[in-house]
C-alpha cells in the first residue's frame, strides 16, 4: 500500500492566528478517511491548504510522492487530486451535462483547444454520460444546473470532482444539509462512485462516519489528536473529552 | 526655485482635488462594492449646479447647497436604480452607473448646452493668494496678494525679477480639500455612524448581521460619496472651466488613482492622487524629451532618429497618458495597488 | 430568478445557416438606396465586432471598457497595409486587407492582454479602461501612426482587381463585408462549441471552480481574449475598407461604450444578442441621430431600464415570450403588451416634447419660440405647452404603472401555468 497523501508537520497561520498547528497525517492509497472535529478546528482549512487554495506557513504536503505544498489549484487537480466544496460550487448556467463534460475535459487532453468540437469528442461524451448515470442524474441531462433541488445539486458537485478520474477525493461535508433519507441515499452514492479511490471526507454527521470510514482523524484546534480505526476513536479518552456534549457522539450500533 | 515651489503647490492642489473626488469613490467601492462609474458626472453636475446656485445667490452659498442637492440626487439614484439591481451583481451595478453616466452628460447638455459656461470665482478668490518674487540679487521673497508692477520689473535691465503667482483659487482648492479630509478622518473615526462605515468597509456582511440597517447606510454613504465629488465640482469648475467634456477627462484619472491607490484604501487613494497630481503637473511644465536628454548625456543622434515621434516627444506631450502608464505598471508589478488590502 | 435555456428546435442547423446567408446575399436588393447600401454595411462590421464583444461579455463574464482599442488598431493596420498595397510596397488582395487587421487585432491583444486578463470583475473592467484611456491618448502622440488630427485616409481601390471587382462601388464592398461576416459569424459560433469556448463559460460561472477542475483560470481568459482581438480586427480592417478613413475616436471611449452598450441591449446571454445589439447600433448613429438630438438621452435611459428589469437584452425577451408562445400562452398577454405599450408611447410623447421645447429654446432662438413635434405645434415659452406635456408625461406614468402591474400579475400566472406545464410533461 503506497501512501496517497501525506501531510508533515503542517502550520497555517492567517496573520498572528494559527489555525494549523502542526498536522502529520498519512494516509495510504484507497483508505477512506472521515475527518472530524469540532467547529473551527480548521477541517476546511486543511481541505483548502490540500487541494492548493492557499498554501502552508510552513510543513510539507505530498501527493503520491510529490511536493504540492504552494502548487495551483490546476496543478494539484492535474495531479490527481479533486476536491468538492461545502457551499455548492457548480457552473449554474451550463446544463447538467456540461457540467460533468468540463470537468472531464483536461484529464482527456483536451486544453485550451478550439479546434474541435464538444460534439464531436467521443470519449469526453461518454464520460460524462457514464458520471451522469453514476449520479443518478441522468433524467436531468439537460436541466441548467441552478435549476436543480439541493440534494440534486449536491450530487453534481460529487460528479464534477470525481469526473476528472482522480485517485484522491477530498469531499467537505458532502452531506450538509440533507435530510436523513437523503443522507443516507448519498452515502452509498459516495461509496459507489469512489470505488477504489482514495476519499477523505470531512463530515460531522457520525452516522456517515461510521458508516464509511475505514479510519476517523479527529482534528481539535489545529491538531491531529487521533487517528485511528472508528471504534479505537470512538473509545479515544481525548476524544471523549473533546465532543463532550455534541449530541452525535453516538453512532447506531449497526452502522458499520 | 519658485517655479518649483509654485508647480508643486499647483501639483497638490491638483491632487488633493482629484482626492476629494477619488475619495468618494473609494468609500462607496469599499462599503458596497459597487464602482460608481458615474462619480465624474456628479462631478460636473456639481459644477454647473454650483454655476446655476451662484448666479442667482452667488458663490458662497452655492458651496453649500450644490454638493448637498448633488449628494441629494445621488441618494435618490441609489434608493430607487442601485438598490433594484444589487441582488444580479456587481456588474449590473457597475453597468447601471455607465448608463447613468450617459444620462447626465445629455441632461446636463441639454439644459446648459454643449458649450463652457462661465463659472467665475468669487470675489476674493480672484487674485493670487500670494506672489513669490526672485529677484537676481534680493534673492526670494513673499508677497501676499498680487505683486504690483513695479515689483515684477526693474530698469536695469542685469537685474532679473520673476514674478511667480500662486492662484487663491488653488488655494482655496487645498483648504477645502484639506479640511474635508480632516472631517471625513474624524467622521469615520470618532462617530458612531463613522464607525459602522469602518466597519461595513471591511466585513458589510458582518456589519449588516449586527443589526445596522446596511440598506440605508449604503443610501448615506452613497449620497455622502457623491456630494464629496458635488463639493469638488463647485471648486473645480470655478477654478478650472465649467463644461460638459470635465467629466471625461477627471473620470478615467480618478479610476486610475483608485485602482493604484489600492482599491479599497482611502490612504492609498490620497498616495495615489497626491503622487498622480504632482507628477502630471511638473510634467505638463517640461519641454525635455529623449533628444534633450542625449544631449545632456552627450550622446548625438542620427537626423533620422531626431525627426522619429518617439524620440521627438517631450515630456509635456506625454504628460496625459503618464497616469494610465501607472495604471498599467502597477497592475504588472504591484496589483493590489500602492496600499490596497482588498483584491476588489 | 431562473434562468431559461431555450433549446431551438433542431430544424437543422443548415437550414437556419442557409436563411442567415440568404438574407446576407438579398437585403441589398431589397432596400436598395444608397443610405441603405451603407447602413447595411455598417451592421455586417457591427456584427462581427458586437459578436467578439460578446466572446468577452457574454460568453466569459469579462466586461470590457476598451474593445474599441482592438478594432481601431485593427483598422489603423488594415488602412496602412491599404496605402502599402496601393504603392505597390504590398502584395496582397485588397479583399484580404481585413485580415491584416484581424491579425494586428491578434498581436495587440496577444501583448495587452496578458496584463489584462490576470484580473477578473471590476479590476478587468478598470484596466481595460485605463489602456483605452492609454491608447487613445497615445493616438494624439504619435503621428505616424495615427495620422494625428487628420487620420488615415486610404483608397480601396488599389492592387490589382479581381474578375473587374474593385470595391469602388459601396455594392461591392457590402458584399465583400457579408462575406466576411457569414464567415466570422460562423467561426465564432463554433468557438462556442469548443472545449475553450465551454470552459470559457464554466469561467463566468464559477471562475474558482473552474481551477479545480484542472484548468488555469487566467489562461481560459487570456486565449479567449486572443480569439476576441482576433475577431474585433477584422472588423476593424473591414470598417478601414468601408470608409477609407480611419481617425483617432475608432480607438475612444465612446466606441468602446457603444459596443458595450449595444451588445447588451441586443442580449449578451444568447448568440444571436448581438447580432441584434449590432443591427440596432447602426440604426441608432445613422437613423435615430437624425430624428432627435436626444437620442443618447433615451439610449441611456433605455439602457438603464433594460439592466434593471430585462438584463439579457432584446434576446432574451423575444426568447421568453417565444417560450410563452411555444406553450400556446401568448394570446393571454398580448393585450398586456399592447397596453405597455401604447402607455410607453405616451410618456415618450409628454417627456419629449418638454427634451424637444428645451432643446429649441436653448439653441434655436432665433427661430422663434414654437416648433413642431409630431405633428402639434409647440410654444417652447409658453407655460401651456410645458404644462401640457408635463401633464402627458405624468399621466402616461400613471397609466403604465397600472399596465404594469396587470402585465407583472399575467406573466406571474403564465410562468406558473408553464412550469407546471412543464411537470406534468416530465412525469408523464
Amino acid at each position: 500500500m503506497t501512501c496517497a497523501l501525506e501531510l508533515k508537520d503542517l502550520h497555517k497561520s492567517f496573520g498572528k492566528t494559527e489555525i494549523i498547528r502542526g498536522v502529520n497525517l498519512a494516509v495510504q492509497s484507497g483508505e477512506r478517511i472521515a475527518i472530524i472535529g469540532p467547529n473551527g478546528a480548521g477541517k476546511s482549512t486543511l481541505f483548502n491548504l490540500i487541494s492548493g487554495r492557499f498554501g502552508p506557513t510552513s510543513g510539507d504536503i505530498v501527493l503520491n510522492g510529490q511536493s504540492i505544498a504552494h502548487k495551483k489549484p490546476y496543478e494539484i487537480n492535474r495531479m490527481g487530486l479533486s476536491r468538492s466544496f461545502q457551499i455548492t460550487n457548480i457552473f449554474p448556467k451550463l446544463s447538467v451535462f456540461e457540467n460533468l463534460r468540463c470537468a472531464v475535459l483536461w484529464s482527456l487532453g483536451y486544453k485550451y483547444t478550439f479546434l474541435k468540437f464538444l460534439s464531436g469528442l467521443r470519449d469526453a461524451n461518454d464520460q460524462a454520460e457514464k458520471f451522469l448515470q453514476m449520479i443518478k442524474l441522468d433524467k436531468k441531462r439537460d436541466v441548467v444546473a441552478m435549476n436543480l433541488t439541493y440534494a440534486e445539486q449536491r450530487a453534481l458537485e460529487i460528479g464534477i470532482t470525481i469526473a476528472g478520474g482522480s485517485d484522491v477525493i477530498l469531499l467537505d461535508e458532502p452531506t450538509a444539509g440533507m435530510s436523513k433519507s437523503e443522507t443516507s441515499r448519498f452515502i452509498s452514492l459516495i461509496k459507489a462512485v469512489t470505488e477504489g479511490k482514495t476519499l477523505l471526507t470531512v463530515e460531522h454527521d457520525m452516522g456517515v462516519v461510521f458508516g464509511l470510514a475505514d479510519k476517523i482523524a479527529v482534528i481539535v484546534y489545529g491538531e491531529v489528536i487521533a487517528f485511528d480505526a472508528p471504534e479505537a476513536v470512538r473509545a479515544n479518552p481525548k476524544v471523549q473529552e473533546a465532543y463532550l456534549g455534541t449530541s452525535n457522539a453516538d453512532a447506531p450500533a449497526g452502522a458499520h | 526655485m519658485e517655479f518649483f515651489i509654485i508647480s508643486m503647490l499647483n501639483g497638490l492642489s491638483y491632487g488633493l482635488l482629484l482626492f476629494m473626488l477619488s475619495s468618494g469613490l473609494t468609500l462607496i467601492f469599499s462599503m458596497m462594492g459597487v464602482l460608481n462609474f458615474a462619480h465624474a458626472s456628479f462631478y460636473m453636475a456639481g459644477a454647473y449646479f454650483g454655476y446655476t446656485i451662484s448666479k442667482w445667490v452667488g458663490f458662497w452659498p452655492a458651496l453649500f447647497v450644490a454638493p448637498v442637492l448633488v449628494g441629494a440626487c445621488g441618494a435618490v439614484f441609489e434608493r430607487m436604480t442601485l438598490r433594484k439591481v444589487h441582488k444580479f451583481g456587481h456588474v449590473p451595478e457597475l453597468l447601471v452607473t455607465f448608463g447613468l453616466s450617459y444620462i447626465v452628460l445629455e441632461l446636463v447638455q441639454l439644459i446648459w448646452g454643449r458649450t463652457a459656461v462661465e463659472f467665475p470665482p468669487p470675489e476674493v478668490l480672484r487674485d493670487s493668494a500670494f506672489t513669490l518674487i526672485n529677484h537676481s540679487v534680493q534673492g526670494l521673497s513673499v508677497v501676499w496678494g498680487s505683486a504690483p508692477a513695479d515689483l515684477c520689473s526693474n530698469a536695469d535691465a542685469s537685474v532679473r525679477v520673476v514674478c511667480s503667482p500662486f492662484p487663491a483659487t488653488r488655494g482655496f482648492m487645498m483648504l477645502v480639500a484639506l479640511l474635508m479630509l480632516m472631517s471625513l478622518w474624524l467622521l469615520l473615526t470618532r462617530t458612531r455612524i463613522g464607525l459602522v462605515i469602518q466597519a461595513a468597509l471591511t466585513h458589510p456582511e458582518m456589519a449588516e448581521s449586527l443589526g445596522h440597517n446596511v440598506p440605508r447606510v449604503f443610501m448615506l454613504v452613497f449620497g455622502a460619496g457623491t456630494g464629496l465629488a458635488g463639493l469638488a465640482g463647485v471648486i473645480g469648475g470655478s477654478t478650472f472651466v465649467t463644461e460638459p467634456a470635465m467629466s471625461a477627462t477627471v473620470g478615467s484619472v480618478i479610476f486610475v488613482v483608485v485602482v493604484v491607490g489600492g482599491m479599497g484604501s482611502l490612504s492609498g487613494a490620497f498616495l495615489a492622487s497626491i503622487l498622480i497630481g504632482v507628477i502630471q503637473t511638473f510634467a505638463v511644465a517640461f519641454d525635455y524629451s529623449f533628444i534633450t536628454l542625449c544631449a545632456q548625456l552627450g550622446l548625438s543622434l542620427s537626423d533620422a532618429a531626431r525627426e522619429n515621434s518617439f524620440v521627438k516627444l517631450t515630456l509635456s506631450q506625454v504628460a496625459p497618458i503618464l497616469p494610465y502608464l501607472f495604471l498599467v505598471l502597477i497592475l504588472i508589478f504591484r496589483p493590489k495597488g500602492l496600499l490596497g488590502t482588498r483584491e476588489g | 430568478m431562473t434562468y431559461y435555456k431555450f433549446k431551438p428546435y433542431n430544424v437543422g442547423r443548415v437550414v437556419i445557416w442557409s436563411l442567415f446567408a440568404i438574407l446576407l446575399l438579398v437585403v441589398p436588393l431589397v432596400f436598395t438606396s444608397q443610405l441603405s447600401a451603407t447602413m447595411l454595411a455598417q451592421m455586417g462590421i457591427a456584427i462581427i465586432a458586437c459578436l467578439s464583444y460578446n466572446m468577452l461579455l457574454g460568453q466569459g463574464g469579462m466586461l470590457s471598457f476598451g474593445h474599441a482599442v482592438y478594432t481601431g488598431l485593427g483598422s489603423y493596420m488594415a488602412i496602412h497595409a491599404l496605402n502599402m498595397v496601393a504603392a505597390g510596397n504590398l502584395h496582397i488582395p485588397v479583399s484580404l486587407v481585413p485580415l491584416v487587421g484581424g491579425l494586428a487585432g491578434m498581436g495587440f491583444a496577444i501583448l495587452l492582454g496578458y496584463v489584462t486578463t490576470r484580473k477578473s470583475g471590476t479590476p478587468f473592467a478598470m484596466i481595460t479602461m485605463g489602456i483605452a484611456e492609454l491608447v487613445f491618448a497615445m493616438s494624439l502622440m504619435f503621428s505616424e501612426f495615427f495620422g494625428g488630427e487628420a487620420g488615415v485616409s486610404g483608397n480601396r481601390v488599389a492592387g490589382d482587381s479581381f474578375w473587374g471587382i474593385t470595391y469602388g462601388p459601396q455594392i461591392q464592398i457590402y458584399y465583400l463585408i457579408s462575406i466576411y461576416t457569414f464567415i466570422c459569424v460562423a467561426l465564432m459560433y463554433a468557438f462556442t462549441q469548443t472545449p475553450l469556448g465551454r470552459i470559457l463559460n464554466a469561467v463566468r460561472d464559477n471562475p474558482e471552480r473552474v481551477e479545480f477542475i484542472g484548468y488555469n483560470t487566467q489562461r481560459v481568459r487570456y486565449f479567449s481574449f486572443i480569439i476576441a482581438g482576433f475577431f474585433a480586427g477584422i472588423a476593424g480592417g473591414l470598417s478601414a475598407l468601408n470608409f477609407e478613413i480611419v481617425t483617432a475616436e475608432v480607438v475612444g471611449a465612446g466606441r468602446s461604450g457603444a459596443y458595450l452598450l449595444f451588445t447588451f441591449l441586443g442580449g449578451a446571454t444568447f448568440f444571436f444578442g448581438p447580432i441584434l445589439g449590432a443591427i440596432l447600433m447602426v440604426i441608432a448613429f445613422v437613423l435615430l441621430s437624425e430624428f432627435t438630438k436626444a437620442w443618447l438621452l433615451y439610449l441611456g435611459l433605455l439602457f438603464l431600464f433594460m439592466v434593471m428589469y430585462a438584463p439579457g437584452g432584446f434576446a432574451s425577451l423575444l426568447m421568453m415570450n417565444l417560450r410563452v408562445a411555444a406553450f400556446g400562452k401568448l394570446r393571454q398577454i398580448w393585450v398586456s403588451y399592447l397596453g405597455l405599450i401604447v402607455t410607453a408611447l405616451v410618456i415618450l410623447m409628454g417627456a419629449g416634447a418638454m427634451i424637444e421645447m428645451v432643446y429649441h429654446l436653448q439653441l434655436n432662438d432665433s427661430l422663434g419660440d414654437t416648433l413642431k413635434f409630431t405633428g402639434v405645434t409647440l410654444d417652447a415659452k409658453s407655460i401651456d405647452s410645458w404644462v401640457g406635456s408635463l401633464l402627458v408625461m405624468v399621466t402616461g406614468l400613471g397609466l403604465f404603472e397600472v399596465m404594469r402591474r396587470h402585465y407583472l400579475h399575467e406573466w406571474g400566472e403564465i410562468q406558473t401555468g408553464i412550469e407546471n406545464e412543464i411537470k406534468r410533461r416530465e412525469a408523464a
